[in-house]
C-alpha cells in the first residue's frame, strides 16, 4: 500500500504516527480513506469545497500534485505521498 | 489598567481564526499565514489628516496602523523618504506624469527594509526577545544588523553566501553574526524556520512576520500623504516574496476605509526579474498557483526568491486592482538603473532597475496608459549592488594635471568662455 507521510502538526490526529498507509488508486481516494481511519484529518487538508488547502502541499514521490492532476493524481503501490505545510519566505 | 491598543489580534488570512499577539506566524488549523488585525472602528475615531500632519516626519506618524502595543523603541526615525517628481524620466518612458518613491535613501540602511525591521524589533522588545535574526537576500540583513546594534540586541543574519559585497560588508560592520549559507534563499529560509523553532529567537521574517510585514504599509501611506492626500492612479512595485506589493495595496485600502483619502480608482502592478519571476509567470498564465523556481538566476539577487510566500496574495492584489505583472532581463535591469540615475539623479540597486525596466514595458504595452500618472517604488540604494554595473557605465578618462591635455580632451564637447 502507498506510504503517507504526516507532518508534525497533524500527528496528533494519527496517534502520533509520522507514517501511515492507505489504499486508493488516486490521491483523492487515499485522502478519503485517511479521513475515515483518522477522523478530523480530512478537513485539515481539504476545504469545504473539497479542494486541497492553499497552504498544504502534497507530493507524490517528490512531485507537487498541483502540477500533476491534484486529487486525480494516480498513486501506485510503492509510491510515497508526503503532506507538507507550505513554508515560504522573504 | 493596560493602555488602549489599536492592534487587537493576529488573524489567519485564509480561515479568519483569531490568535493572541505572540511570536507566531502560521494558523494551526490550515497553515495559512497570520496577519495583524486592528480595531478600525476605534482608529477611525482618532486618526485624521491633521493628527498625522502634527507628528514628526517618520513612518511612525501612522502609529495607530502599526502592530505594536506601546511606543516604538527601534527605528523611530525611519521613513518619510522623498517622493520625487520625475519629469525627465516620464518623458523618456512616454508617460504624462511619473513619481519616484525613493526608499534608496531610507534611514539608516538605505532600503525599505528599515520600515519592516523597525516594527519587528520594537515588537520583539515588547515580547522579551534577547536575540533577533532573519533570513535575507541582503537588505533585510543590513537593516536587522544596524537596528539591532542601535537597540543593543544580539543578532544573527542568515544569507545566501554569494551576495554582493556591499550587502555583506553592510551587515558585518554592525557587529552582527553573519552566517552565509551555500544555497539559494529558499534553503536559507527553511533553515531559519527550523532554527526559530529550536532556539526561541525573534526571526523578523519568520515567527515575527505578521508584525514585520505591516511596516511596508508606511511606504503606501507616505505616497498618499505626499501626493496631497490622494492615491496614485498607478503604482509599480518590485516583487521578491510579494509582501511589499500586498501591503501597499492594504495601505491604500485602509486609508480609504478610514476616510483619510477619498475613494478613487487605483491600480497596482508588479515587477520581477526574468531569471526569477514565479509570480509574474503565474500571473501571465492566468493562474494563481505559483510554480517555485528551483535555481533563480538573475543579477537582481535581492529579488531572487524562488518560492515567494506572498505570491498568491500579490497576484490577487494585481487582479483586484486591474494591474499587470512584468519581468525583465539582466540587460534591461542595468539600462533601468542607468536611465533612472541619468534622468532623476537617483542611484538604485538592481531591484530598482527591475522596477524601471518593467514600468517601461507596462507603459509601452498600454497596461499603464500614457496619459495617466504612476509612482515607481524604489526600494534600495545602488551602492549596495555595484557588481551589476561593473564595466557597464564606462570608465573615467584619465589625463595628467595639464590644461593642454584637458583642452585636447574636451575640444569637441564644450566651448571656451568667450
Amino acid at each position: 500500500m502507498p506510504t503517507i507521510r504526516i507532518p508534525t502538526p497533524l500527528r496528533k490526529l494519527t496517534n502520533n504516527q509520522e507514517e501511515v498507509v492507505a489504499s486508493g488508486a488516486t490521491l483523492g481516494a487515499i485522502l478519503e480513506e485517511l479521513n475515515a481511519t483518522y477522523p478530523g484529518l480530512g478537513e485539515r487538508i481539504l476545504d469545504e469545497q473539497g479542494t486541497i488547502r492553499r497552504f498544504v502541499n502534497i507530493f507524490v514521490n517528490d512531485e507537487d500534485v498541483r502540477f500533476l492532476q491534484e486529487k486525480e493524481t494516480p498513486v501506485k503501490e510503492a509510491d510515497v505521498v508526503s503532506i507538507v505545510p507550505a513554508i515560504a519566505g522573504g | 489598567m493596560s493602555k488602549k491598543s489599536w492592534f487587537s489580534n493576529l488573524k489567519c488570512r485564509e480561515c479568519g481564526r483569531l490568535y493572541e499577539k505572540e511570536a507566531i506566524h502560521i494558523c494551526e488549523f490550515d497553515f495559512g499565514p497570520l496577519e495583524a488585525a486592528y480595531d478600525y472602528d476605534a482608529i477611525r475615531k482618532v486618526l485624521t489628516r491633521k493628527l498625522i500632519e502634527s507628528r514628526p516626519q517618520t513612518m511612525w506618524r501612522y502609529r495607530e496602523l502599526l502592530p505594536i502595543d506601546g511606543e516604538p523603541t527601534v527605528g523611530t526615525q525611519v521613513g518619510f523618504t522623498p517622493l520625487v517628481k520625475a519629469d525627465r524620466l516620464a518623458k523618456a518612458l512616454g508617460i504624462r506624469e511619473l513619481w519616484i518613491k525613493n526608499d534608496s535613501v531610507n534611514y539608516p540602511t538605505l532600503s525599505f527594509k528599515d520600515r519592516v525591521v523597525s516594527v519587528a524589533l520594537s515588537r520583539a522588545r515588547e515580547l522579551g526577545f534577547k536575540v533577533v535574526a532573519c533570513a535575507s537576500t541582503g537588505n533585510l540583513a543590513n537593516s536587522v544588523a544596524a537596528n539591532a546594534a542601535n537597540a543593543g540586541l544580539k543578532s544573527y543574519v542568515l544569507i545566501p553566501s554569494n551576495l554582493e559585497q556591499g550587502k555583506v560588508l553592510g551587515s558585518l560592520v554592525y557587529g552582527t553574526n553573519v552566517i552565509g549559507i551555500r544555497g539559494p534563499y529558499d534553503q536559507v529560509n527553511r533553515l531559519c524556520s527550523e532554527i526559530a523553532g529550536k532556539y526561541g529567537w525573534g526571526f523578523v521574517n519568520v515567527n515575527l512576520r505578521p508584525y514585520y510585514a505591516e511596516g511596508s504599509k508606511t511606504m503606501g501611506f507616505e505616497i498618499a500623504e505626499q501626493l496631497g492626500w490622494q492615491l496614485p492612479r498607478h503604482t509599480v512595485v518590485c516583487m521578491a516574496s510579494g509582501s511589499l506589493l500586498t501591503k501597499i495595496h492594504k495601505s491604500y485600502k485602509e486609508f480609504i476605509d478610514l476616510g483619510i483619502v477619498e475613494k478613487s480608482n487605483f491600480t497596482i502592478h508588479g515587477a520581477q526579474a526574468s531569471g526569477c519571476s514565479p509570480i509574474s509567470t503565474a500571473f501571465k498564465h492566468g493562474t494563481d498557483i505559483v510554480k517555485p523556481v528551483q535555481n533563480p538566476d538573475t543579477i537582481a539577487k535581492s529579488l531572487a526568491i524562488g518560492t515567494p510566500a506572498d505570491g498568491y496574495y500579490a497576484i490577487r492584489s494585481m487582479r483586484e486592482t486591474g494591474g499587470s505583472s512584468e519581468d525583465c532581463t539582466d540587460e534591461e535591469i542595468v539600462e533601468g538603473i542607468k536611465l533612472l540615475a541619468e534622468t532623476t539623479g537617483i542611484f538604485a540597486e538592481t531591484a530598482g532597475g527591475v522596477t524601471v525596466a518593467c514600468a517601461r514595458k507596462l507603459i509601452a504595452t498600454g497596461k499603464i496608459p500614457k496619459n495617466e500618472s504612476a509612482v515607481l517604488c524604489i526600494t534600495g540604494h545602488g551602492l549596495k549592488t555595484q557588481e551589476a554595473l561593473a564595466g557597464k557605465v564606462g570608465e573615467p578618462r584619465v589625463i595628467g594635471p595639464s590644461l593642454r591635455e584637458f583642452e585636447a580632451l574636451v575640444a569637441d564637447e564644450v566651448a571656451l568662455k568667450s
